[in-house]
């Protein structure tokens, strides 16, 4: 958790800035605000190098070559689970299943459930907060199975209402799927809280933690949870690359996911023997050079230390909800106690969509909409927020930029 | 901001404050539901036609200030109209916000969403509510989507 006395100076965010290119460029002749971290963050040159360099210089397919380059390529793909390994402090790199993000790793868990634990009227537990991606696919697996899903209730502040969690626990409990911080209201569910608990009653938990891995420090093994799943795109590496974290006892237990390539250790037209863990769930050729870039991506930001990378933002967070309150009509939609730098909100009188609109020509990326969260917006009766969401590059002058684009706005439909 | 001042015009921003023929035409003969999934508008179109003749029009539903303004100055063009010049409008509207045709005087108080032009991911929002009404009066009963 970010010390709140720690303060990072203007100096060093000025230099984790310098790290990435695309900030230095002009929308519409102002300089980028980009404000839309939580949809996918902007890449330092680390990364950009990292995958062009395996382009360059070692590019060939993996596990498959007796040759020099198919050898040094595969040994980077290794490496990179081995990193994401000790970035979740995962017990063994077989933990670790390269999948191109959240929204996959969670339909291959779903998929494997579906073909192995989910029986008629077994449930799933959901929250009301979860993203479209922790919905959907257990709403396939439970019509394909007979299974049914339950839903964990929020509260006005947006956040879980845990005070009939055990009522959600019962023998025909399959799974409680989580998000970690939620995308559209910020929260920081206390997840250690729900494991702990769904485990007493033996039932596994899949965390989905796309917008978490890039703001707290995650360590799958003390958290205990069975699944966690992110997208490396979401923590400043490259899209189409992500990871799911399985406990081994399931990997081994779950029948594969995608047949193809890679994932079998025999064929024939009568029967196929799989491949060990994680490999039985990589069928075909892998984002190698995504894999790679995700490597570089956590390397980087364990360098600049997440502990700093979330004491700067806690404090963009807390400037930013003080001064957009300010603005009359303005209401914060998710208030919880703990949240990552993430404002969802809303303006009297004014469409999100037209706010995105007019901050767009300001250079303010924001995003306006669902968010995929549907449920949410309808539980806050609304269609639609506008969101900010901040990384580590991000400066209070954006915050500033953004509040002056939203006077704007008002002004211009209040005149 | 100028290019702003020519999206938000007064014309639009009074439709989007005070929408008219805006409600639930229970005596509707023919009706559609639009929405755009990239935002979640939604909107209903509901007309009561008889012969060829628009007699009633009213549209409910939310969104941004383009989609209701377009929506509630739709209504006002096309009440008392015949179906066919109600569809030869709606074409016409749909050229000059792909910028295939040039806005003239005809237009009216479309002429004021000439704008929008400019805003490519803002032209769906224009369009909705007519994309709605052509799907009500050919009585398209799925909902129909900007996409
Ligand atoms: C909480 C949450 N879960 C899942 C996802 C899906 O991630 P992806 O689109 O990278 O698969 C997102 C991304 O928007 C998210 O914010």
């Amino acid at each position: 958790m970010p010390s709140a006395s720690e303060v990072i100076s203007v100096e060093t965010v000025a230099q984790w800035r310098a790290d990435f290119p695309i900030l230095q460029r002009t929308v519409y002749d102002k300089p980028l605000a980009y404000l839309d971290n939580a949809a996918t963050t902007q890449k330092p040159q680390v990364v950009l190098e990292a995958e062009e360099r395996f382009y360059r210089e070692f590019n060939s397919n993996v596990h498959r070559g007796v040759y020099y380059l198919s050898e040094r390529a595969t040994e980077l793909y290794e490496a990179a689970r081995r990193t994401a390994q000790r970035f979740l402090n995962a017990a063994s790199p077989e933990e670790i299943v390269f999948v191109r993000g959240t929204t996959e790793a969670i339909n291959l868990v779903a998929h494997c459930m579906a073909r192995s634990r989910l029986r008629p009227n077994a449930e799933i537990v959901l929250t009301h907060m979860e993203h479209h991606s922790n919905i959907v696919p257990w709403q396939l697996a439970a019509e394909q199975t007979g299974a049914r899903l339950r839903v964990i209730p929020i509260t006005e502040q947006g956040e879980l209402d845990l005070s009939h969690l055990e009522e959600f626990f019962t023998e025909r409990t399959a799974l409680l799927a989580v998000v970690h911080v939620s995308n559209s209201l910020g929260t920081i569910n206390p997840i250690e809280e729900l494991i702990r608990k769904a485990h007493a009653y033996d039932i596994p938990v899949l965390v989905d933690g796309a917008q978490a891995v890039a703001h707290l420090p995650i360590d799958v093994q003390e958290l205990g949870c069975d699944f966690y799943a992110f997208s490396g795109h979401k923590v400043y590496g490259p899209t189409g690359i992500g990871v799911l974290y399985g406990r081994r006892r399931w990997l081994e237990e779950f029948p594969p996911y995608q047949g193809g390539g890679d994932m079998i250790r025999q064929v024939t037209f009568e029967r196929t023997l799989y491949n060990e863990v994680p490999y039985k769930f990589e069928a075909g050729t892998p984002n190698i050079a995504g894999a790679i870039g995700l490597k570089a991506a956590l390397e980087y930001i364990q360098q600049l230390g997440l502990e700093r990378i979330a004491a700067h933002e806690h404090f963009l967070l807390t400037y930013a909800t003080e001064q957009l309150q300010r603005i009359p009509g303005l209401r914060i939609i998710g208030t919880a106690w703990r949240k990552a730098a993430i404002v969802s909100f809303v303006v009297e009188g004014i469409h999100p969509h037209d706010l995105g609109t007019i901050a767009d020509r300001e250079g303010i990326a924001i995003r306006v909409g669902h968010h995929c969260t549907q449920p949410v917006m309808d539980f806050f009766g609304v269609p639609a927020t506008a969101r900010a969401s901040f990384a580590l590059y991000n400066l209070p002058e954006e915050v500033d930029r953004l509040v002056a684009a939203v006077q704007k706005a008002v002004e211009l439909f209040r005149a | 901001m100028d290019e702003l001042r020519e999206l938000y015009q007064q014309l639009i921003l009074e439709h989007y404050r005070n929408p008219r023929n805006f409600g639930e035409l229970p005596e509707a003969t023919h009706r559609a539901e639009g929405h755009n999934p990239l935002c979640g508008d939604r909107l209903e179109v509901a007309l009561r036609i008889d012969g060829e003749h628009i007699v009633e029009i009213r549209f409910r539903g939310s969104g941004c200030a383009i989609s209701q303004a377009s929506a509630s100055v739709m209504t006002t063009l096309v009440k008392g109209t015949s179906v066919s010049e109600a569809m030869a409008l709606a074409d016409r509207f749909h050229r000059v916000l792909l910028g295939q045709e040039v806005p003239s005087p005809e237009l009216g108080p479309l002429a004021a969403f000439a704008g929008v032009r400019e805003f490519p991911s803002r032209v769906k929002c224009a369009t909705l509510a007519w994309h709605t009404l052509r799907a009500a009066l050919q009585q398209v009963s799925e909902p129909v989507t900007t996409e």
